[in-house]
């Protein structure tokens, strides 16, 4: 018995998730993402590993996406439409709402405004959510006779889930991206205490540690007040779902403090429409929120309007939010080829930018004219402000988790080789557990929990559970070399109580072995 | 496993009451309150009918003078039923009397299926020594401390008029008063055979309920909770309102499937999920819904059920075949239709339309569909709806779409809202007021209206000062579902010139689904009340057994097996050394490790820990063959003879003696073996020798 691994995405990289995990013959596949930064066959995982044939539901037991985000959920249409696969995939209900409105935006991005050839199309995203499956936080389902998967609150973006997968004594996580400390609007991340076989983990911030996010909050806060009140514009790349949301309501919050009259806009009606889903989503946000939605649902921003192209070079300050993030493509660098030559002017970055897009450029010092494309004249001058918050964990959330579960073997992904290398080795040496990662395509196989079932009387078990006290008095020699504070500690009498189950098994030719207690034995042999 | 059935409940609003005991934990089901008792008080008295109870006070005060001087002048005469004769007192509200029989310190789990079967929690929450864990969905305990909350803001307007309680014990309560009530009355408060006056209890405060709140554990559909390890708790949709459940107990002796009121149809709480009841050891089935259900029972030709010579297995895909060929969801909608079309008939000529909320289920459609009625007609009739938690209620209805039907939960892929009276609430179509004295209801009330509002019971609530108002009123119109004794419930109003419309909705499982239903879940055993033998008559062969339970007995059923499933991991198993016996019939060995209980199961792991290898004694099983042993003997140098032995010393099977190099004497009987002699070491080779021709364990 084994657990077999196939990282077909995210290996020693971020993008494109899917992992391919093989448990007691059963093939489950977490995640189905695509890379942003690709432009050519490798933006998707490479789906002909695992079934040559293309017969992929024979292949497959389920398929499980953690999240909205399109490098977890991407792939998914091309991979249900175009290559085939029909069977059960399974997200939480706020994934399933909100996927479509970031393959539809991200269909239209690389169509319409790149004029690539398009991979799928909207008819396919439909057709596609129509086969998903819609779980509950903790809902425990049977995907079949041996399999059972079970989502967890992960926080990192609404309805962002990890999911527990059991088949037969087998068990393991996935994490997807998750989030162990508490946002503006999401909580953090929360599971059982579980006997894991495997943990696979996201490792974006392998090696940083973050202080306070209030600090981080304020910087935020501070460059765009002060960018505003200077009269530039700022310019918030970013997704219209998760970060969008989150920034929105510190702003929001900010401006009814400070009482700021600056408008704030958001580039389409697909955040408008997005913050629908969040109101009624907002069981799955934060405590905090969730408590206050009989009076004041918060995603009802007082102070945000809608964006009409016509007022990209309108004058005076605003603050603007544009899709898609990263500026790989689309509005937000359409706004951004406008707003940056003028260093009044200010673009925030998210913490990680995918490599290839021109946020990432931008962020590194690498971005020249060219990047902008053919038409672009003047050099780029605005002020760049990075979010040094993240709704992903850190190294110390990783070990944190790992520590908690401590599952039998790790594995890394979703992260950058150097950074995997050094959290492999802390996870080795501080805990004690093997950990791998490996890259793209590769394969890793671990032994797998089995246990044997048998059948136990009634007699064995209630003797299992007789008190087996030890009383063990401190000798005085160790009392007189001990220091006087370990005397303290260590009383004179100890009591212990060990339970030790003793029996005896008996194995019968026709029947099924069954533990007895010794006193039973003579009695069980005796019907022979 | 022992079931003993508190009370078999009645109707929607009464789910059944049971105490379990499995796997050694005592299980309470549902704690209920039958808020239609309450319909043996009088409501709110008006200033006028103050005055009448302050007479008749004063007349009765002057009885027990009377009754003073000579007690058995006293005549019991039943009174005539009437107004009058209901109980003017501040209410008190009836729980499950044999729950009171119980010690509620040693009930272990709580199980919750229902909103309605919350009601009754608070009582026992408070109750000194009360450690129970208490398991309910998210959404049952959400709405039943709405339902809580508003019942204690409803019954505070009686308090007040009342004031606070002169005694512990209410003067209405006491056995003479009692006879003196007409029949009707006394068989509410009393019970049919008039034990059941001990259940009536005053209201909890709303301390209580928010203590009580405070202790339960919530659960969603379908999420596995453990309790203490051996009990693994599983709720999954019923159907019958929003966050309603049935639970499946998962234990080391096996499984438990509770089936409560089920329904097929649900156009607003999540679907219910009948494939998860699959083949369990044993299925409690109290639905007892169709003993409510008269009209099943008049129609017997419709719903007579079928009497098969036997039952077979069934598929789901049959039964789910099955379910699809009957009409109930079309009958459900055409009522509401109806309903509905007589609200806008009755608002166009002029008249008010009361509508008690009953059900959260109808209240819901039948919003929708007035509200789509109103638009079509365009008419300007408001429509309100009065609670104190109407305006939570309602937020919260539109954030829940995990617990919601499967349409309901396509409008929220679709990004539409999940009920739409949100707009209509936007639109300032319907008005949300906390009383009825609120003050945005006194500056824009406006007649004719619609008006949702409660108290069912037509006792408590703004539903009492409405229907005083448009009682008389022939335009008017009152609708009223599922209520038992409508002449009862009205008897207050009389005489009334306004309109009512009664309906009956279906909850449960109806009869005919009963057989089916069971026949795909394929449980063991099947528990069923006893009331319903006559309704459902079970063929002779059938896959499960059938074992009819009655209120207030305890019904033990026998566990099949006398042992539970144990995991061991495999690398204790590796190290088994096995022995084997008889013919290789049998292999025996010896076994030790830590044993856990997780998820309901037992686990024996490997104990890593050194100290614990000291032994306890060997056990020797086999009978020795005595010639074998005197040949092993001889081999290490020691010789010896055997002693013949009577007849009658059944218990010895031989004796040896040795002689050579040392005198020793080895007595082996059937059940144990002794070895007799002077030296340590000549015993301990003794042993050795023994113990290699026996084979110990």
């Amino acid at each position: 018995m084994a657990i077999e691994t196939l990282v077909l995405g995210a290996g020693q990289e971020v993008g494109k998730s899917c992992v391919v995990v093989t448990i007691n013959g059963k093939r489950i596949m977490f995640d189905c993402g695509m890379h942003m930064g690709e432009t050519d066959h490798r933006r998707y995982p490479d789906f002909r590993r695992i079934s040559h044939s293309g017969d992929f539901n024979n292949a497959l037991s389920c398929v499980i996406i953690t999240h909205f985000h399109l490098d977890h959920v991407g792939a998914l249409p091309y991979f249900t439409e175009v290559c085939g696969y029909s069977g059960p995939i399974y997200m939480t209900y706020p994934t399933k709402a909100l996927s479509p409105l970031m393959l539809e935006d991200y269909r239209k991005v690389m169509v319409d405004r790149r004029g690539e050839e398009e991979q799928f199309t909207s008819d396919h995203i439909v057709e596609c959510m129509k086969k998903v499956i819609a779980l509950d936080l903790r809902q425990t389902v049977q995907v079949d006779e041996d399999l059972q998967i079970r989502p967890y609150y992960a926080g990192h973006v609404i309805g962002a889930a990890m999911f527990y997968a059991k088949v037969g004594d087998a068990e393991i996580v996935y994490t997807g991206d998750y989030n162990m400390t508490p946002d503006r609007h999401l909580g953090a991340a929360q599971i059982d205490r579980l006997r894991l076989d495997l943990l696979i983990t996201e490792s974006t911030y392998a090696t940083t540690i973050r202080d306070s996010r209030y600090a981080r909050e304020r910087e935020f806060l501070k460059a765009v007040h002060k960018c505003v009140s200077g009269g530039g514009k700022v310019l918030i790349p970013t997704f219209a779902l998760g970060r969008a949301q989150e920034l929105c309501i510190l702003l929001d919050d900010y401006w009814e403090r400070m009482n700021l009259k600056v408008p704030i806009y958001f580039s389409s009606g697909l955040t408008i429409q997005a913050n629908m889903y969040y109101k009624m989503l907002i069981s799955w946000t934060s405590q905090k929120i969730k408590d206050t939605y009989s009076t004041h649902n918060a995603f009802d921003f007082k102070n945000v309007h809608n964006f009409e192209r016509s007022m990209i070079d309108s004058p005076g300050p605003c603050v603007l939010f544009a899709t898609p993030g990263m500026l790989s493509g689309g509005f937000s660098l359409e706004v951004f080829k406008h707003w940056g030559p003028s260093e009044k002017n200010l673009v925030t970055l998210p913490g990680y930018c995918v490599a290839g897009t021109v946020g990432h450029k931008l962020m590194s010092g690498k971005l020249t004219k060219s990047d902008l494309g053919p038409d672009s004249e003047k050099d780029i001058r605005c002020q760049v402000h990075q979010l040094a918050f993240s709704p992903h964990t850190d190294y110390k959330g990783i070990m944190d988790l790992v520590k908690f579960l401590s599952p039998k073997h790790v594995m890394l992904v979703h992260g950058e080789k150097p950074k995997m290398i050094s959290l492999k080795e802390k996870i080795h040496s501080e805990l004690g557990i093997p950990c791998y990662y490996p890259a793209n395509n590769e394969t890793v196989c671990i032994p797998s929990t089995h246990y044997e079932n048998v059948e136990t009387s009634d007699s064995f078990v209630r003797s299992c559970s007789n008190p087996n006290f030890k009383f063990q008095k401190c000798s005085s020699v160790d009392t007189c070399n001990s220091t006087s504070t370990d005397r303290n500690l260590m009383p004179e009498l100890q009591v212990k109580d060990e339970r030790v189950a003793e029996g005896i098994l008996v194995v019968d030719r026709n029947k099924k072995a069954k533990i007895v207690h010794k006193d039973e034995l003579l009695l069980k042999l005796g019907e022979k | 496993m022992k079931i003993t059935c508190l009370s078999k409940g009645g109707g929607f609003h009464l789910p059944p009451c049971h105490m379990l005991n499995f796997c050694g934990i005592r299980i309470l089901i549902d704690c209920p309150l039958d808020l239609s008792a309450l319909i043996a008080f009088s409501p709110i008295p008006t200033a006028f009918d103050a005055l009448r109870f302050e007479e008749s006070n004063n007349t009765e005060a002057n009885d027990l003078l009377d009754s003073n001087v000579g007690s058995e002048k006293r005549q019991k005469i039943e009174k005539n039923l009437d107004a009058e004769s209901l109980i003017f007192e501040e209410p008190w509200y009836k729980t499950v009397k044999n729950l009171h029989l119980w010690n509620t310190s040693f009930i272990d789990v709580v199980l919750i299926s229902s909103p309605m079967g919350i009601l009754g929690l608070p009582f026992i929450t408070r109750m000194k020594g009360f450690s129970a864990k208490v398991y309910v969905t998210e959404a049952s305990a959400r709405l039943g401390q709405l339902m809580m909350e508003d019942l204690v803001s409803m019954h505070a307007e009686l308090r007040h008029f009342y004031g606070p309680e002169t005694s512990d014990f209410p003067p209405w309560l006491r056995q003479e008063e009692l006879e003196m009530l007409p029949s009707v009355l006394r068989e509410i408060i009393c019970g049919r055979e008039g034990v059941e006056s001990g259940g009536w209890m005053p209201l909890y405060s709303a301390a209580d309920v928010k203590n009580c709140i405070l202790k339960v554990h919530t659960v969603k559909y379908a999420e596995e909770a453990c309790y203490n390890g051996t009990l693994v708790i599983k709720a999954l949709s019923s159907g019958v309102e929003i966050g309603s459940c049935n639970w499946v107990l998962n234990g080391p002796k096996g499984d438990i499937a509770y089936l409560s009121s089920s329904s097929f149809i649900s156009a607003h709480a999540m679907s219910f999920d009948y494939r998860s009841l699959h083949g369990t050891n044993v299925l409690v089935y109290s639905d007892f819904s169709s003993l409510c259900d008269t009209q099943d029972i008049e129609d017997g030709d419709n719903y007579s059920v079928p009497t098969a010579d036997k039952l077979l297995p069934m598929s789901f895909q049959d039964f789910d075949e099955f379910n699809l060929n009957s009409d109930e969801n079309l009958e459900e909608r055409e009522k509401l239709i109806f309903i509905s079309s007589c609200a806008i008939e009755c608002v166009n000529g002029g008249g008010s339309v009361l509508i008690p909320v009953n059900r959260l289920g109808t209240i819901l459609q039948l919003l929708e569909e007035i509200a789509t009625s109103l638009d079509a007609s365009a008419l300007k009739i408001p429509v309100y709806i009065i609670s104190s938690v109407a305006e939570e209620l309602l937020a919260f209805l539109n954030i829940i779409p995990e617990w919601l039907c499967k349409q309901r939960q396509e409008r929220l892929f679709a990004g539409e809202l999940l009920f739409a009276y949100v707009k209509l609430l936007k639109e300032k179509r319907i008005h949300v007021v906390p009383a009825i004295h609120a003050h945005k209801l006194l500056m824009n009330s406006q007649e004719p209206c619609i008006v949702f509002c409660g108290h069912w019971s037509l006792r408590i609530g703004p539903a009492v000062h409405l229907l005083r108002r448009w009682c008389g009123d022939p335009k008017s119109l009152l609708i009223l579902e599922d209520v038992l004794n409508p002449e009862l419930a009205l008897l207050p109003f009389q005489p009334i010139a306004m309109k009512v419309l009664q309906c009956v909705c279906s909850s449960g499982i109806g009869l005919r689904k009963v057989q089916p239903l069971l026949q795909t879940l394929q449980p063991k055993t099947v528990l069923f009340p006893e009331d319903l033998r006559l309704q459902i008559n079970f063929p002779i062969e059938k896959p499960f057994s059938v074992l009819h339970y009655t209120e207030a007995e305890t019904l033990k059923v026998s566990c099949q097996k006398n042992s539970s499933e144990l995991k061991i991991a495999k690398d204790l198993a590796s190290h088994l050394y096995r022995i084997t016996f008889k013919n290789q019939q049998i292999q025996i060995c010896r076994l030790k490790g830590e044993l856990f209980m997780e998820n309901a199961r037992y686990h024996l792991l490997p104990d890593n820990d050194p100290k614990h290898s000291l032994s306890r004694p060997l056990v020797h099983c086999s009978l020795p063959d005595s010639e074998k042993l005197l040949a092993a003997l001889s081999k290490v140098g020691i010789n010896a003879s055997l002693e013949p032995i009577s007849e009658t010393e059944s218990q010895t099977v031989c004796i040896l003696h040795t002689h050579d190099p040392c005198k020793a004497l080895i007595e082996i009987g059937t059940t144990s073996t002794v070895i007799t002699t002077a030296g340590q070491n000549v015993a301990s080779l003794i042993y050795k020798v023994v113990d290699n021709i026996f084979g110990g364990v």
